[in-house]
């Protein structure tokens, strides 16, 4: 009785709290997330008002966070969507795995962590945050610009890659040898492949199967299914947010935006908590220790996202201004990059990484609407300054090569890391 | 006009004008419109970028029908009957035969109120009223009726 007093008031005051925060991002005109980081580390352990009694509700609230997360996630695409931008967008996808998944394995490694935490500060660095940049790209109006679907299908194959690369992280983090391991990842692209089939040619059946009028039919026969199958294949070890992806994959149509439509007030709740939860994990007190490599992290995967957004959007025929636009939009890291850090939070790996990837998400979240709006204008007025130079100096060039090609080709590298 | 899906939020439809100015519109999968008309200097960015309710979007396309300039033909529209010019082509099937034969108003509840001839207007043309190829039939019904109205009148 008591307890559930105490349990009522802890988790109203940190419900309330979250809604107060989020009226001030809403008039700030930014993401919530940090401010629900910052919560959740102010409540948590170490922090200003420990809160005990509500830890094993919002810990369960959490993971219903994440499973909601990536179903949502699932519901916004298509099979079709998933299919042709793979087909069509593979090389972005892997110029952009390659470029800003190695900067986070190479400062773990560099830290000392081992290659278990290196492959999940991998994943930390490399995924943007595709709620932050969907909303960047609305408020500046850039929804019809010619390099918008570049950024977006970037977006939609990390997505796509999180279906693949979570299993294998789950793995990893169980400690499972090779062979189980390789079961385990053999069991993911299977069942992805099922599913992404299953989706193409059978989608318009499932729905219907589950399709209902009754909007609290709808309401919980989605959120039981994906429910269901989410720990369905957390007992396979695949990952239950993959479980949740799949199931939102391969909902179509009418029932995928009924689903969209009466899960989102859930999907805003429990991913609140999940924030909260992550912050309440992390001791402010360790984060000042890993704020330099952080801030180190942050600086380089900035200039490596921007360079992949560029090249992106020049593989695209986009001109040189919008590649920039392109680069600046996909800084912003958020709630997967959390997502990711949590998994090892929650296995107990390596106590640093927890902070680290805090730290990290803080500086990105609030850093990529910055660079979305301001890459353009500051690289153009550095190339005109450049050109200035480049056009005395060109002059004089011993190789008699005009200046203007030879800046385009070095303007992905030698301009990205002065943004 | 082109469209290209943008995944995750809807799809984007590209017209190209004569002018060589170019306009877009983002179809958001919750109803909105995104109205945007490109730059010259940057042809990738917008100029313009107008967020439409479903309402707005709505009033915006009937102010940019073509036949938009004729307000009395479409004032029906408020009652869920609209009207349309339909055009007999020089070689109808209904070339000199009388509009009774068309049985159009048995067959799809829609009525022929005026023919347009040339510079004339004929006003409530009566079942021995005979059509001509060329003619302009205006059409008032439901928006079936007119369609199938039009499907009658298209015979060759």
């Amino acid at each position: 009785m008591h307890s559930s007093a105490v349990f009522l008031i802890e988790f109203g005051a940190i419900i309330l709290g979250l809604g107060l925060l989020g009226r001030i991002a809403g008039r700030l005109k930014f993401s919530p997330i940090p401010l629900y980081l910052l919560a959740g580390l102010a409540f948590g352990t170490g922090g200003l008002l420990p809160l005990g009694a509500s830890e094993e509700f919002v810990a369960i609230g959490a993971e219903i966070g994440v499973i909601l997360l990536l179903l949502m996630l699932g519901l916004e695409y298509t099979a079709t969507d998933l299919v042709t931008n793979l087909r069509t967008q593979y090389p972005a996808g892997l110029v952009d795995a390659a470029l800003n998944a190695l900067p986070g394995a190479a400062m773990a490694l560099l830290l000392g962590w081992g290659p278990v935490a290196a492959a999940v500060l991998a994943g930390v660095t490399w995924i943007s945050s595709s709620g932050v940049i969907a909303k960047v790209l609305g408020d500046l109006g850039r929804l019809g610009n010619r390099e918008t679907p570049v950024v977006l299908s970037i977006l939609v194959l990390e997505d796509l890659a999180m279906a693949v690369y979570l299993p294998i992280i789950t793995a990893l983090l169980a400690g499972v040898g090779l062979a189980a391991g390789s079961l385990t990842l053999a069991i993911a692209l299977g069942l992805a492949g099922l599913v992404l089939f299953l989706a193409l040619r059978y989608g318009r059946l499932i729905s219907r199967l589950v399709s209902s009028d009754d909007p609290e039919k709808l309401l919980l026969v989605v959120l039981g299914l994906t429910l269901l199958v989410a720990g369905l294949a957390q007992q396979l070890q695949v990952s239950a947010a993959v479980g949740a992806f799949l199931v939102g994959i391969a909902l179509s149509g009418e029932v995928a935006e009924g689903a969209h439509h009466l899960l989102s007030p859930l999907r805003d709740l429990f991913a609140a908590v999940f924030f909260v939860f992550f912050g309440l994990h992390t001791d402010p007190a360790s984060i000042p220790p890993v704020l330099l490599p952080a801030l180190a992290l942050a600086v380089v995967t900035t200039a490596t996202k921007i360079a992949t957004g560029y090249w992106a959007a020049r593989r695209a025929g986009i001109s040189a201004k919008g590649r920039w636009r392109a680069g600046g939009a996909l800084v912003a890291r958020g709630e997967f990059s959390i997502v990711i850090a949590g998994l090892a939070v929650t296995a107990g790996i390596e106590p640093s990484l927890g902070p680290l990837a805090t730290a990290y998400v803080l500086i990105l979240v609030m850093v990529g609407p910055l660079t979305a709006r301001y890459a353009e204008p500051v690289a153009g007025r550095l190339t005109a300054r450049r050109r200035a130079r480049g056009s005395v100096a060109g002059a004089a060039a011993p190789d008699g090569r005009l200046p203007a090609p030879r800046e385009e080709s070095l303007e992905p590298l030698g301009g990205s890391d002065r943004v | 006009m082109s469209s290209t899906p943008l995944p995750g939020i809807g799809v984007r439809y590209d017209l190209t004008t004569r002018e060589h100015r170019r306009l877009s519109v983002v179809a958001q999968r919750d109803g909105g419109r995104v109205l945007s008309a490109y730059r010259t200097d940057d042809p990738d960015a917008c100029a313009l970028s107008v967020k439409l309710t479903a309402g707005e979007a709505e009033a915006l396309i009937d102010a940019l029908m073509p036949c938009h300039h004729s307000p009395n033909l479409l004032s029906t529209t408020g009652l869920g009957l609209v009207a349309e010019r339909i055009e007999l082509p020089a070689a109808s099937h209904w070339n000199g035969r009388v509009l009774g034969e068309t049985r159009l108003r048995t067959e799809t509840g829609a009525s022929i109120v005026a023919v347009l001839r040339r510079a004339d207007a004929i006003p409530a043309p009566g079942p021995d009223f005979r059509l001509a190829g060329g003619d302009t039939l205006i059409v008032i019904g439901t928006r079936e009726g007119v369609d199938a109205a039009a499907a009658i009148l298209g015979r060759e």
